[in-house]
């Protein structure tokens, strides 16, 4: 048993680089909405000192699009896939949920409950899950925000709604000024923050949550290395996902699988996963 | 896409710019036009730069340094190493008939690997002071106007096969005087490998990543 190893959504696109994609346990789609979206105007990247800011805005060809081209071309490479659900009201989660269902060629559904960079539906992440549950039976993972006052709630909230598992944690929204005129460097003015400062903003969220509902954790946030990532382990994550790193490194799965696993044997664990929860006590 | 820690052989300044020199290694150079990610030390994300030269064993890369991460990269000295990947994107269409370079400022960069390949290919170069100009001497032959002259006024009437590279208002000018000519951009990028979705660019209606339609897009 070792730790599965996948991409945080949106940081990588299994068909341009079919390569990095084999290299994963399992493909995260960008996230999915009902209909296409052109995404937010450019400029959408923007380095700051200890990570970067995007604003993408869900780019993506809707749900029928991922229907009819994407999934097929992902089953076609052999990936085993899990779709990011996006939406702008609890019913379009609920509905692509049901869209997704029955397709053999999804294994687990992602909600992104909180992505930065785009209105957010009105309704609680809780009622989105209780919606998304009553229409798939395929497993529910709910991705929350590290910017909440209490994440441990908004976890048993969900939980209690019937998501099977969470994955932690999606970017937080963020600025930075263009030195020379003190504008916004992003088209839309801020955008999603990760990276390395992401990273212990990550840590406490997955301590937090795991030792407040028990179900499987999905832990991202600035990982970079595979000590990276036994520390997302060490506070409780059975996945870890990597996300702004693969755009610096395409082959940083196999790099931080095989980093992960020499991390774990340095500290006397026969496996990355009996490192799971250590921290919390 | 292979990509590989290189050792760095040295700088040279060129003008303004900065000639950074490393070890090819597993790296092919590519087409011109084509573009490496350069991964800047100390930085979260890597930068775009089209090949310059290729030389025995050896690929340059001419770098403007405009902010921290080209800083960081123009202060690489001998024996560091670089992280690059590559070569990403679409280069040049070589196979036109009557190819002429048209280059503005940093535009140029990629031009000296592309008459490699091309060989005794004319080319026009434009530059927004007289210490930027001492960049054309990577180009011998080229003809040079520094502003307030525009390349665009040394265009012939019938252009031919224009192959061009610079600031966006350049490009613009150029597509308008030249509707058959290949036009490299730049955008913010994040990957090179179509990863982030953050360069995009208006294509057909549509945004589009750069890195993967382009960076070398035809004017019409």
């Amino acid at each position: 048993m070792t730790v599965p190893i996948l991409n945080a959504s949106g940081c990588l696109d299994a068909l341009t680089a079919p390569e990095v994609a084999l290299e994963l346990d399992a493909f995260v789609t960008k996230t999915i909405t009902p209909q296409p979206r052109e995404g937010n105007p450019p400029v959408r990247i923007a380095e700051t000192e200890s990570g970067m800011l995007n604003s993408i805005g869900l780019q993506g060809p809707g749900i029928e699009g991922l229907l009819a081209q994407t999934l097929p071309a992902l089953a076609a490479l052999g990936l085993r896939v899990w779709v990011s659900v996006g939406g702008f009201s609890s019913e379009d989660y609920a509905g692509i949920c049901e869209r997704l269902d029955e397709r053999d060629d999804v294994e687990v559904l992602e909600l992104n409950l909180s992505c930065p960079n785009v209105e957010e539906a009105p309704e609680t992440a809780a009622q989105i899950v209780a919606g998304c549950r009553s229409r798939t039976s395929k497993p529910l993972y709910a991705k929350l925000s590290p910017a909440t006052w209490d994440i441990a709630e908004s976890a048993r909230a969900v939980v209690a709604a019937g998501a099977d598992g969470l994955s932690l944690v999606n970017t937080m929204r963020g600025m930075a000024l263009d030195p020379a005129t003190l504008r916004p460097k992003l088209g839309p003015g801020t955008g999603g923050y990760s990276g390395p400062a992401l990273r212990p903003v990550a840590l406490a969220c997955v301590s937090a949550c795991a030792r407040a509902v028990d179900v499987p954790i999905v832990g991202m946030g600035g990982v970079a290395s595979g000590l990276d990532a036994l520390e997302l382990v060490a506070v409780g994550a059975g996945v870890v996902s990597l996300g702004t790193v693969l755009f610096a490194d395409p082959a940083a799965p196999a790099r931080v699988r095989k980093e992960l696993d020499a991390e774990a044997t340095a500290r006397g664990f026969a496996n990355p996963l009996q490192a799971r929860g250590v921290a919390n006590g | 896409m292979t990509g590989a820690e290189l050792r760095v052989t040295g700088t040279e300044a060129v003008g303004p710019y900065t000639l950074l020199r490393v070890e090819a290694g597993p790296i092919e150079p590519g087409i011109p036009g084509q573009f490496f990610m350069l991964r800047p030390p100390g930085h979260v994300l890597p930068r775009p730069m089209s090949l310059c030269l290729s030389r025995a064993g050896e690929l340059c890369f001419l770098i403007d340094a405009i902010g921290p991460g080209t800083q960081a990269l123009c202060g690489l000295t001998a024996g560091d190493h670089l992280h690059v990947l590559g070569p990403l994107g679409n280069g040049f269409d070589l196979t036109v008939p009557r190819p002429l370079l048209v280059g503005g400022g940093i535009g140029v960069a990629p031009f000296p690997y592309l008459a490699q390949a091309l060989r005794d290919v004319p080319a026009i170069l434009g530059f927004s002071t007289a210490a930027h100009a001492e960049a054309a001497a990577l180009l011998p032959g080229a003809r040079v106007v520094v502003e307030p002259a525009l390349v665009t006024s040394l265009l012939p009437a019938d252009p031919g096969d224009v192959l061009a590279c610079g600031p966006e208002p350049m490009l613009e000018a150029v597509r308008s005087l030249a509707p058959r000519a290949q036009l490299a951009w730049e955008a913010p990028m994040a990957c090179g490998y179509g990863a982030c979705f953050g360069c995009v660019v208006e294509l057909d209606g549509h945004l589009q990543r750069l890195c993967i339609a382009g960076p070398v897009l035809r004017a019409a």
